[in-house]
């Protein structure tokens, strides 16, 4: 039949077209696609569509983005050849990498600024010859000039950051309380079965997880600036790091801060974060990360750092009873406030006060000697989850 | 790679639709999509994995399976910390230093030949992946590994030697191969990504919140003692309830599990008052319950008595 000899040829453009998007749908696989429609009939195109999605989409957030591909792609006979789309719609990819960050079920087509011109000016790092144009550390990042902000990168960079381990539920030999007894049989046999030597075993060890939310929004703007290479330098010393940054939307940004260096990364960032600089509720935008992200990133009782100054312009009982909810979730919740640093502070906005119950540390994160602090912070979390007040009954 | 049509899958359907009719008979209403791609991975013997949020019926899938194949349901529930001491074999210790000393009494005391005889197989204890390579080959069964995401991730790399080529080594006994591969079903809630190279090996499929013909099918499929009403009231409402913002959106065995209770208290039809009182089979989490009983609740049951537009 001439249209099966047409079939092979276009899957393997089809093939093509969808690794351009981003799918993992290598050469390999398409031969399991042809030998797969040969136990069905590709005249029926709903069965031709699920026998191509259950063997080249292999993540829920790509199902879209095959959908699209697919209707370009395989047109009823009437339409025009799809060399054309399918160029197109390859090139405009990628130019414009997929967002993989949105979660699936809650998509929103909000049209991600196209603005090319980076929002935050990033002076490049002179080699620091002297020690004498250290920059100080106790200086407030906000009265930073582009020279030191250009040092303190630096500094910040060489900041060694290390966060306690979890106990996991595995075992290795080790010299910990319980008897190996698998390894106990094996040695004693040579003792004619007599327990002589008793090796052990231990559980095993992971890093613990850690996962960023950071405000982008207006009043935190003198900030950002440093706060993002703060933010980088943690997600690139550290194993395991989930980001998002935060105005009036939320977006995840891990997958961003871990391709590239900071002088490429950072002054990109605006662009992918709807409304940077804009208001924010920090209580809505808590709800969508307990509701979207959760579970996905939640998984290991991570320690969270929470960076904000704390003005919110959504309601404080919202706020209190979404920080209640994050705080049950992780190891840790920590508050990392810029305010804090000035002696004359108090938190007293209703959002701050609302959220202070919920906070295992309230840490201020203005200066270098802060960071410092907080990195000594980090390094002695106790294994233990601190104590805690019970959940209100009423959200 | 594979012999055509070999005598194992006689039994097994020869056509999407006969296999979609086979799920139905077991009570299990699969859409095209899903049931393809079943067939799919019976045909091309790949495991299956299904993701999807909690009480989408993925686990259902396998158990149905087993009911229509008329074979064995091997079940692996994956956790944290969970090893191959767990998942695939362990050595029985007790009997093993029992028989040392057995031994000793008898007076023969060769260490090597003792060794020997130790890690025989009588002194196995197997766990769920390797009954499921041994099985008979006539009728392979079907492994379900459930949850695979609460697993560590060491834990997938192992899986995936398993799953290329159907063998497990053990050191003392050697290999030992499976006659037909099991049909194999791996589920993962998505609390985290799987890794791309098991992927690779097993067909995908992303199970949905089912719209409102197939989860009424459902309903009446499986509580059919319900009334024709109730069934299509309570489908509607839940169908209303997932648009809401919710921190545990309810799946399908929350539904049955109401209307269940429903038809048990003798209801006829829902009313605010019955959606207030048992709304707690449904929503799970207190917040989610607080925020939609009363008003919310009401507003949801109104709207869902709408016309569909």
């Amino acid at each position: 039949m001439s249209a099966q000899g047409y079939l092979f040829p276009n899957l393997i453009h089809f093939g093509r077209l969808l690794r351009n998007l981003g799918l993992d749908a290598q050469a390999g696989r398409m031969l399991d696609v042809a030998e797969a429609l040969a136990h069905v009939d590709i005249g029926r195109r709903a069965d031709f569509y699920h026998t191509l999605q259950t063997l080249l989409v292999r993540r829920a957030q790509d199902l879209p983005m095959f959908d699209e591909a697919f209707r370009a792609f395989w047109r009823p006979p009437r339409g025009e050849r799809t060399t054309q789309d399918l160029r197109a719609l390859g090139e405009r990819r990628r130019f414009a990498p997929p967002e993989v960050d949105v979660p699936p079920s809650r998509r929103s087509d909000q049209a991600a600024s196209d603005r090319e011109e980076p929002l935050l000016r990033v002076e490049q790092v002179e080699a620091l010859s002297y020690s004498a144009r250290r920059v100080s550390r106790t200086k407030d990042f906000a009265t930073f000039s582009d020279a030191e902000i250009a040092q303190a990168r630096a500094a910040i960079a060489s900041l060694d950051w290390e966060l306690g381990s979890r106990i996991t539920r595995r075992w290795r030999s080790g010299t910990g309380p319980t008897i190996d007894i698998r390894r106990a049989v094996r040695h004693n046999l040579r003792f004619g079965g007599e327990l002589v030597v008793l090796p052990r075993r231990t559980r095993r060890t992971r890093t613990r997880p850690l996962v960023l939310l950071c405000d982008v929004s207006g009043s935190m703007e003198r900030y950002s600036r440093m706060l993002l290479h703060f933010v980088h330098g943690l997600a690139n010393r550290l194993d395991r790091v989930e980001t998002f940054l935060f105005s009036t939307t939320l977006t995840r940004v891990t997958h961003r801060l871990a391709r590239r260096g900071v002088d490429t990364v950072v002054p990109t960032l605006p662009r992918h974060v709807p409304d940077w600089a804009g208001g924010t509720r920090i209580g809505e935008i808590l709800r969508q990360f307990n509701i979207d992200w959760a579970r996905r990133v939640m998984g290991h009782a991570p320690v969270v750092l929470l960076i904000s100054d704390g003005w919110d312009r959504g309601a404080p009982e919202r706020l209190g009873a979404e920080m209640a909810r994050l705080q049950r979730r992780c190891h840790r919740l920590i508050w990392l406030n810029p305010l804090l640093g000035s002696p004359r502070y108090r938190p007293l906005t209703r959002g701050m006060q609302a959220a202070l119950p919920w906070i295992d540390d309230f840490m201020p994160v203005h200066n270098l000697t802060s960071l410092d602090q907080l990195a000594v912070h980090l390094s002695r979390l106790p294994a233990r989850r601190p104590a805690r007040r019970g959940l209100p009954m009423t959200a | 790679m594979v012999d055509d049509a070999p005598p194992t899958q006689a039994s097994f359907p020869s056509s999407i639709d006969e296999l979609q009719a086979l799920l139905a008979d077991a009570l299990y209403v699969a859409d095209r999509g899903l049931a393809t791609s079943i067939y799919l991975a019976l045909r091309l013997r790949r495991p299956l994995l299904l993701e999807g949020e909690a009480g989408v019926g993925k686990t259902e899938v396998a158990k149905v399976l087993a009911t229509a194949f008329d074979t064995e349901l091997i079940r692996l529930q994956c956790y944290e910390g969970l090893d191959v001491t767990h998942a695939v074999y362990e050595w029985n210790y007790a009997r093993q230093l029992l028989e040392i000393r057995l031994r000793e009494a008898g007076g023969a005391v060769d260490p090597a030949a003792v060794a020997a005889d130790l890690f025989g197989p009588e002194f196995l204890i197997k766990r769920p992946l390797l009954r499921a390579l041994e099985a008979p080959g006539d009728r392979p069964p079907v492994l379900l590994i459930d949850e695979l995401d609460r697993a560590d991730e060491e834990f997938e790399g192992y899986l995936l030697e398993l799953l290329s080529d159907y063998q497990v080594t053990i050191p003392e006994l050697g290999t030992i191969r499976a006659a037909t591969p099991p049909i194999v079903i791996i589920t993962s809630n998505r609390t985290r990504e799987l890794h791309d190279a098991l992927k690779r090996r097993c067909l995908y499929w992303w199970i949905d919140y089912p719209d409102f013909e197939k989860e009424y099918r459902i309903i009446t499929d499986k509580v059919p003692e319900a009334p024709a009403r109730l069934a299509e009231q309570v489908t509607r409402f839940v169908q209303e309830l997932r648009t809401a913002e919710l921190y545990k959106v309810s799946g399908i065995s929350e539904t049955l599990d109401w209307i269940a209770a429903l038809v048990a208290l003798d209801r006829h039809e829902l009313d605010h008052e019955t959606i207030d009182e048992t709304l707690g089979l449904v929503l799970k989490t207190q917040e989610d319950l607080e925020a939609i009983r009363g008003e919310r609740a009401q507003a949801l049951f109104e709207r869902s008595l709408l016309p569909a537009s």
